[in-house]
């Protein structure tokens, strides 16, 4: 029977392995968005585990919601990926020193 | 005794693949392993009955947004080596606080028991229990103002996410539908009075 220490430890992991994520990409704006993406989904694993072994839905109401602005998030963030490319040809966050004075 | 084994399964790839995610070297290949992670998390929320989240998320994240990901990794040209530069630098200290962080919401998990019982299984549902039913019933009743507010989000995105990447070409050849939509045959064709040529 899969209980919810299953569910949160699992969700821990992947959260982990997300935050590692960043640390390691930490150049590649591309695999930082891909990083946030892959925490929201570890942030959704503990709300849907939650909202299904204490018998209410609104946890499962929230993920829909948290599912919304994650979508709303990586639309805005790939567009500026893409105006940003066009604009310095590269992706590198270690280069975006343009508002420096 | 089956479910667990196949969550077991499920959550052994789903490791593997967030793994893959983070440190493949090509861009493509993260992606696609991010979609085998939510592919695999959408197995696993179907094993704990919430059916309309795991369909939604296979239907938003794999069909959407990974595509869209997908889209933008081929359109741009990386220089791939350059961003490798550097990768294993910090490598240290993201694994150290990886290690921190699963050690500590573990800990809290497995000796605090947040209160409650974490080694119980669920209460079993009755056989015609509809989960996209309950969903929907609560969503346009008690959260009808934040569904709203969900979908003009949405909308703020899309209009963003144009506004942002449009670009006007000065010289870009383009058809006025307007004036096409205007013109008259009385002003574009003119009928020009003259005699008839003599043959020499």
């Amino acid at each position: 029977m899969i209980t919810l220490a299953h569910l949160l430890t699992l969700s821990a992991v992947l959260f982990a392995l997300s935050v590692a994520g960043i640390f390691l990409n930490r150049k590649n704006v591309l695999l930082l968005l891909m990083c946030i993406e892959l925490l929201l989904l570890a942030a959704n694993f503990n709300f849907v585990a939650f909202s299904r072994y204490l018998g209410q839905l609104d946890g499962q109401i929230f993920v829909f919601f948290v599912l919304t602005v994650a979508a709303a998030e990586s639309a805005i963030g790939l567009a500026i990926l893409v105006v940003l490319f066009r604009e310095r040809r590269s992706i590198n966050v270690e280069e975006l020193d343009q508002l420096q004075g | 005794m089956l479910p667990l084994i196949l969550f077991y399964v499920f959550a052994t790839v789903l490791v593997l693949a967030a793994v893959a995610v983070i440190v493949s070297r090509n861009p493509v290949y993260s992606a696609l392993s991010l979609v085998l992670c939510f592919v695999t998390s959408a197995a696993i929320w179907l094993l704990v009955e919430a059916e309309f989240l795991a369909i939604v998320l296979v239907l938003v994240y794999v069909g959407a947004v990974m595509v869209l990901f997908l889209f933008v990794v081929m359109m741009l040209d990386i220089d791939l080596e350059e961003l490798r530069a550097g990768f294993t630098r910090f490598a240290w200290l993201g694994w150290i606080v990886a290690g921190v962080i699963v050690f500590e919401i573990a800990g809290v998990v497995l000796t605090h028991k947040l209160g409650i019982d974490v080694t119980r299984g669920a209460a079993p549902l009755p056989a015609n229990y509809s989960n996209t039913q309950e969903l929907g019933a609560l969503l346009y009743s008690k959260y009808a103002y934040p569904f709203e507010i969900a979908a003009m989000v949405l909308l703020v995105a899309i209009v963003a996410a144009i506004a942002l990447t449009l670009r006007h070409r000065p010289n870009l050849k383009a058809q006025d539908i307007g004036r096409q939509v205007a013109a008259r045959a009385s002003e574009r064709v003119r009928l020009v009075k003259m005699d008839s040529e003599h043959r020499e």
